[in-house]
């Protein structure tokens, strides 16, 4: 790293030798063509680019009953673990880099959404497939492994009974070939 | 504009960072970023698995992207005999696994009884090697268990006496396939082994004899049921061939408990039943393995 600093100072020496200039006023962002998103003062969400929305997107067909959605504290209760594993994964030293610049506020929503459909406790999925939510993540089976981790606290700081808690593992099992990039 | 001559010169800087710099987040080569449990226990025969059994899992807690690494020992008191076997582990990105055993087994009382002396010791090497072939033991489809192949090669260090006992040789190979699959829906896990092997008493008193010289078919079952991310709760069951004129050599099954302490450091006790051995019938007793991997 060292090694790269030192050529990227060598590199930029020329710019200290030309003539000053006042570049506080510049929109770089606009200079290096950086889209800019808005967030949407409703959903306080930013905008992703179109797709089309479908219960199938959730990964997995959902439990029928209501005894998986009691386990884990009906709606409510699945809405805690859910915040309580995306605050775990952005403190998480092993994972949380993969967390930076990602819109947590849309995460929050579709991931609750997704655990909500996939335990039928009432509600519809409708964010993106898991392939395309997780694309360019460059996530890793160790990653995946350390969230599993973090939901499996989460679910037992919630009390979620340890066979419930694998049956929803169970149903997000299968979906590793689709959120583990490299 | 000069914004213009700046960006030109910071831009191939940023260029030279980019292929200079290694990237952010680059793999430690341990990383130990495996599921606790998934790599298994050290076999009595060094390989990953169960107790008794070797199972499709890989050493050592690195995944895909690491190499990992673990160690053990055991102790087994039996009603006759005492055991105690230890050994290390390689586990190279998840896919293949390189170990060596070392098997002590203590006659006691027995040696004298069978003119070998009192308190005589059998010992073994055995190196091993697993390959993964396809699919994991918690991800991917149920349907879809973790596979892998195994070679044993197993050299005896006491070559006159199992000779003298009737064996045919003093070394001989194991060959075996595992499957294994954590079902998660009921928190139960699996492995069955197959073994092609020509072992008495898992190759401590030599290889093949006047009932069997060749290598037969052998059978390994395990069956564990998760408490606890950590705590795992079990029983196996290993058919053996009897190829000794001189003892019958029984199958062998155990019930275990194994509790990973923490990440790295695994404790296992079992009950453990190998039935006849050397002519000294009921031979159960305790297990006691201790694992550390990385």
């Amino acid at each position: 790293m060292t090694f790269a600093l030192a050529f990227a100072l060598l590199a930029a020496q020329p710019v200290t030798e030309a003539p000053q200039e006042d570049l506080s006023g510049v929109d770089w962002e606009k200079e290096f063509g950086v889209e800019k998103k808005v967030v949407d003062p409703v959903t306080g969400e930013l905008p992703v680019d179109p797709y089309t929305q479908d219960p199938a997107n959730a990964g997995a067909t959902p439990f029928t009953g209501d005894s998986m959605a009691k386990a884990f504290g009906g709606q409510d209760g699945i809405r805690k673990i859910v915040d309580r594993l995306v605050d775990l994964n952005v403190d998480d030293p092993r994972i949380a880099d993969i967390f930076k610049n990602q819109d947590l506020v849309r995460l929050r929503r579709t991931l609750f959404e997704q655990v909500c459909f996939i335990l039928d406790a009432g509600c519809t999925y409708t964010g993106r497939d898991m392939k395309s939510s997780h694309k360019d993540l460059g996530t890793t089976r160790a990653d995946l492994n350390a969230l599993v981790e973090n939901l499996q606290q989460a679910m037992r700081e919630a009390e979620v009974p340890f066979a419930a808690q694998n049956r929803l593992l169970a149903k997000l099992a299968p979906m590793d070939k689709d959120v583990v990039e490299r | 504009m000069h914004i213009h001559s700046f960006k030109s010169c910071i831009l191939p800087s940023l260029g030279l960072m980019l292929v200079a710099a290694p990237p952010a987040n680059a793999d430690p080569l341990l990383d130990g970023g495996k599921l606790v449990l998934t790599n298994g226990i050290s076999s009595i025969e060094g390989a990953s698995g169960g107790g008794l059994a070797s199972w499709a899992t890989i050493a050592g807690m690195e995944t895909d992207r690491g190499v990992g690494v673990s160690a053990h020992v055991t102790g087994i008191e039996l009603a006759d005999y005492g055991w105690q076997s230890h050994g290390a582990s390689v586990g190279i990105k998840d896919r293949v696994e390189l170990s060596y055993a070392r098997q002590n087994f203590d006659t006691r009382k027995v040696g004298a009884a069978l003119g070998l002396g009192e308190g005589y010791r059998f010992n073994q090497d055995i190196f091993a090697a697993k390959v993964r072939l396809v699919g994991d033991t918690v991800y991917g489809s149920p349907l879809l268990p973790q596979i892998s192949l195994g070679v044993q090669h197993k050299r005896s260090l006491d070559a006159a006496i199992v000779k003298a006992v009737g064996a045919a040789s003093s070394e001989g190979t194991d060959f075996t396939a595992s499957a294994t699959k954590l079902f998660l829906s009921k928190s139960v896990l699996v492995n069955a082994t197959a073994r092609l092997t020509n072992a008495n008493q898992f190759g401590l008193l030599g290889f093949g004899g006047a009932n069997q010289t060749d290598r037969t078919l052998q059978f390994e079952g395990s069956v564990a049921y998760m408490l606890t991310p950590r705590l795992v709760v079990g029983g196996e069951y290993r058919t053996r061939p009897s190829n000794l004129a001189i003892a019958r050599e029984d199958d062998a099954h155990d019930l275990f408990v194994a509790w990973a302490i923490t990440r790295n450091a695994t404790v296992t006790a079992a009950y453990a039943d190998v039935g006849s051995v050397a002519t000294f019938d009921g031979q159960r007793g305790g297990l006691v393995s201790l694992q550390f991997a990385f």
